[in-house]
């Protein structure tokens, strides 16, 4: 009997199928603006061929936090406590420079009981992908306001909100995030570029990717439905990436393209649908951004990129192998080291 | 060598027939910033010099200049080297507490002061020298602006012209406290010089107290806790520090940064380390955290109130079992008021530090050489239990200057505790990771970044099952809950043991801890010469605490728990552990006034309490 060979799955660079890069099944709710993103970051992981082994998934507390569980599974992950993941993804990175850190936060996480935190990784410029799942609101505990709430964003329950949001993209430009930008769960394209672009980047990625809730904060009135961010996103530019592995394309037009260069060679294309907009600019980019609250716009793109500012790890001056695997021999000094203290002290 | 002459002592007219050699207390009393430490600091190496045991402590305000701090240097040529309550010569600097300083003395107590204060008034049954220090350090110092600094070396001078500290000594200790600075050696020298020269010519002396040669320090070094501690770490491997700065635990990092710098720097240029400034303590413990799952020797350096910040961090390390060293150097509670005074009061916060059911483990060093050798021993048990272990320093160890005999170079290799490679994880396929496969509750771990596809687990708090998957299921729960208590039982037969120390036939026993140990043992030896009371000791090193703490109770009628603190922590987590007959064998004996424990507050209360 004669018998066809089943066709042999598809597989990235690396030789693993898609399949490899998988999580749990998610515990989200449907339609969840999150689970959008955590298959973005399995297709973008999956294409830019990283050994999954190499990533370290880190979060806080919240329904964004969860996510890590389900996408994935073949990455060590560390689900810590309520806004403290930026101090737990510096320790992994200290202990291990080999480590691809991609942290999943909140914007409660972030930018309330996290903030301190959220500040002082941003401006260590330490290598790690930080994700907003930014809704706008707490989900797990039901629906209460968060500080990236627009002013006049209204509750289910009617609470109008009247203060005004935290920007974290604003505050990331601003001590020294080195690639910065803002997306929408919904559109696929352009958070796919930015992942793998953020892939590629030495340095502090700060990505809000608004996502929303479609249980606690999708209703008429809300600036963090579909529905609204739909009617009033606003992009800088068309993102396309082309990784160091794949031939670069010479098609582009120069005058209307912002073309950055990756460390690992990779090129990130930036189609200027703002004919002034420079990405390599931090003034402009503040600038940009409060008109775009000023106009009620939801702007994304990407901010931000700063390719040459040293990394946290470079700043240390570490050696090349990771902390957590030197022998005793390097970390233990020899007899005549303390001999040379004790003799300091006589 | 002479001994105490028993000469009978009535007023300052008659001090001089006294001889009391090598066993006295000097207290510098000078204003916050003035400078005083080199001068405090030769004073004390000289004497050191001369084989004279010494202790030094500095009792110093949360201020940077302006308020008054007082430095005392106790010799003793028994080996005492605990906080002598007594102050036997005084130098007295501070005109603002002058005064007081002079009226809290004891009669027939010593008292050099600055002549424009005039003190020898205040009271007839002290000898009193003047100086004129300012006239002198003109002399010496012929630029003003140095004058100030200089000033205080001239008493160096004077007081070892008074107790008859060998000039040689002086001098050397000058040499060594400025090494690369020959000019500044030079002037202080004369100063300290000018001093001794003005005294000969010009003091009688009346004093009972005199310095004479012995060999009791040979060998020994002088160095505070904190820096052993620091040297200790790094001869741990440990390999990432986070800290934030908080009194009195910050110079514990300064000095191992200087250290670290020294010796972890590779030919290369490149360090074998990564200490890391944090933004706060909840950051701290935070990145001790992510390293130490990651694999590295992590640690922090802290005090009360960052061990109250650390608290939600710490409970997920022991509910995630994330290994870490927590060094907490004590002192008193909250916010400003008395953060620069030594206290043991962090013992049952940190020993249940966090919500849920937490308990950590606990190491009690009470001398510079435990707080050496506890580093390597802190690693080891953290990495061993996967937990986070914490050393109870405090104020008094940490940040004050001790005699001791050279650190030993650690004979315990380092210790990385149930880690599975690569090569492990191919020959099991997988692993479980909290499975209790060896029945001492550890269960295996992998480390992020393992090259292999096995190696990964979700690491997340209180709810996970063997498999490291997610779990609200009660018997997941319950059933981890009942490992992480086995492994802290286990833990129990692995921790530093106590020292036990007996008497003649005593049925009374002390229990201490950590510096208590120092006017415990002192104490001890005054109620046996003065009243007749025999007492068997246990010096706590740990928590959980092991079986011999509880033989040791069992064998006595009555045990008295001497710790620095209000409310007798030890005594209360001693309760939780032992049988219910026993409990009333207890009885505390709490010190609680910032000040290092002093012998003679121990044994006035106890014999009290004894009846005596």
């Amino acid at each position: 009997m004669a018998t066809t060979p089943a066709a042999e799955p598809k597989t990235n660079r690396i030789g693993l199928t898609v399949v490899e890069y998988k999580g749990g099944k998610t515990t989200l709710c449907a339609g969840c603006g999150h689970n959008a993103i955590s298959e973005r970051i399995i297709e973008a992981m999956y294409d830019m061929g990283v050994k999954p082994e190499r990533v370290v998934k880190l979060s806080g507390i919240g329904c964004s936090s969860k996510s890590p569980a389900y996408f994935m599974n073949r990455s060590h992950s560390f689900n810590s406590v309520h806004g403290r993941m930026p101090s737990v993804a510096t320790g992994a990175m200290l202990a291990n420079r080999d480590l691809i850190a991609l942290g999943v936060s909140g914007d409660g996480d972030t930018a309330s009981i996290g903030i301190g935190q959220f500040i002082h990784l941003m401006r260590r410029n330490l290598p790690v992908i930080y994700i907003i799942e930014d809704n706008g609101v707490y989900g797990l505990t039901k629906g209460q306001f968060s500080a990236t709430a627009d002013l006049g964003s209204k509750l289910k329950t009617g609470v109008i909100n009247d203060l005004p949001p935290i920007d974290t993209c604003a505050m990331a430009i601003e001590l020294g995030a080195t690639f910065v930008g803002r997306s929408f769960s919904g559109d696929k394209r352009q958070l796919s570029a930015m992942l793998k672009a953020a892939i590629a980047h030495h340095g502090t990625v700060m990505l809000d990717v608004v996502s929303p809730c479609v249980t606690f904060n999708d209703h008429e009135g809300s600036t963090k439905s579909y529905k609204y961010v739909k009617d009033h996103e606003e992009s800088l530019q068309e993102i396309s990436f082309v990784p160091h592995f794949e031939e670069i394309d010479i098609d582009y037009d120069a005058g209307a393209t912002v073309s950055v260069t990756m460390h690992d060679g990779s090129h990130l294309r930036l189609r200027k649908l703002e004919e002034d907009y420079d990405p390599t600019n931090r003034i402009r980019a503040m600038t940009r951004l409060t008109e775009a609250h000023d106009k009620g716009e939801v702007l994304t793109g990407l901010f931000y990129v700063n390719t040459k500012a040293p990394t946290f790890l470079e700043m240390l001056n570490m050696v090349n192998q990771p902390l957590a695997t030197l022998p005793e021999s390097l970390t233990r000094p020899g007899r005549e080291a303390l001999e040379a203290a004790m003799d300091e002290l006589r | 060598m002479s001994t105490t002459d028993v000469a009978r002592q009535d007023t300052g007219g008659q001090l001089g027939r006294k001889r009391i050699v090598n066993d006295m207390s000097i207290q510098v009393a000078t204003v916050n910033g003035s400078g005083s430490q080199s001068s405090n600091t030769v004073l004390l190496r000289a004497i050191f010099q001369m084989g004279v045991p010494i202790s030094g402590k500095n009792l110093f305000p949360s201020n940077i200049a302006g308020l008054p701090t007082w430095y005392t240097i106790r010799a003793n040529k028994d080996g005492y080297i605990g906080r002598k309550k007594e102050i036997d010569f005084l130098v007295a600097m501070n005109p603002e507490t002058a005064r007081d300083d002079v009226m809290s003395l004891d009669a027939g107590a010593s008292v050099l002061y600055d002549e424009p204060l005039v003190l020898d008034k205040l009271r007839n049954d002290l000898v009193f020298y003047s100086v004129p220090y300012d006239k002198l350090v003109a002399a010496v110092c012929p630029e003003a602006k140095l004058r100030k600094l200089v000033k205080n070396m001239v008493y160096v001078g004077v007081v070892a012209q008074l107790l008859e500290i060998d000039m040689g000594e002086v001098e050397k200790a000058i040499r060594k406290q400025f090494s690369k600075k020959v000019k500044a050696a030079n002037l202080n020298l004369a100063a300290a010089q000018a001093g001794f020269d003005y005294a000969k010519a010009n003091l009688e002396k009346r004093g009972a107290f005199y310095i004479e040669r012995m060999n009791k320090t040979a060998g020994k070094i002088i160095v505070d806790g904190n820096s052993a501690a620091a040297l200790g770490c790094m001869f741990a491997g440990c390999t990432v520090v986070t800290w934030y700065p908080i009194t009195p635990s910050s110079s514990l990092v300064e000095t191992m940064i200087e250290y670290m710098k020294e010796y972890r720097i590779g030919p290369d240029g490149k360090a074998t380390f990564a200490i890391v400034q944090a933004e706060d303590e909840l950051a701290a413990i935070g990145m001790v955290i992510g390293a130490g799952w990651a694999g590295a020797r992590s640690m922090t350096a802290t005090a009360g109130p960052g061990i109250s910040l650390m608290s939600e961090f710490a409970g997920l390390a022991y509910y995630a079992e994330v290994p870490g060293v927590i060094w907490d150097i004590q002192r008193v509670g909250p916010s400003t008021g008395l953060p620069t005074r030594t206290s043991q009061g962090d013992i049952l916060t940190t020993a249940f530090l966090s919500h849920g059911d937490t308990k950590h483990i606990l190491l009690i060093p009470c001398s510079v050489s435990e707080c050496f050798g506890m580093a390597s021993e802190a690693f080891n048990l953290a990495e061993q239990f996967q937990t986070l272990v914490f050393v109870m320093s405090d104020l008094d160890l940490g940040m004050n200057n001790w005699m001791s005999d050279p650190f030993d170079y650690p004979t315990t290799p380092i210790k990385r505790g149930k880690v599975l490679h690569k090569e492990d994880l191919e020959k099991l396929g997988g692993f479980a990771r909290y499975k209790d496969l060896d029945g001492d509750g550890v269960g295996y771990r992998t480390l992020p970044g393992t090259d292999h596809p096995g190696a990964a687990y979700f690491t997340r708090g209180s709810g996970h099952n063997d498999h490291s998957g997610y779990s609200e299921r009660p018997d997941d729960y319950e059933n981890n809950m009942e490992r992480l208590n086995r492994k802290f039982e286990t833990a129990r037969s692995f921790v530093p043991r106590p020292e036990i120390s007996k008497g003649a036939n005593a049925k009374i026993g002390i229990i201490a801890y950590g510096t208590s140990h120092w006017g415990v043992i002192e104490s001890r030896d005054q109620l046996k010469n003065e009243y007749g009371i025999e007492t068997d000791y246990l010096r706590l090193r740990a928590y959980p605490f092991t079986r011999e703490v509880h033989e040791f109770i069992e064998q006595h009628e009555r045990i008295y728990v001497v710790e620095q603190n209000r409310d007798g922590q030890m005594l209360s987590l001693l309760k939780l552990d032992l049988k219910p007959e026993l409990i009333t064998r207890l009885r505390s004996i709490a010190h609680l006034d910032g000040l290092p424990l002093d012998a003679r507050s121990v044994t006035d209360e106890l014999s009290n309490m004894e009846g005596k």
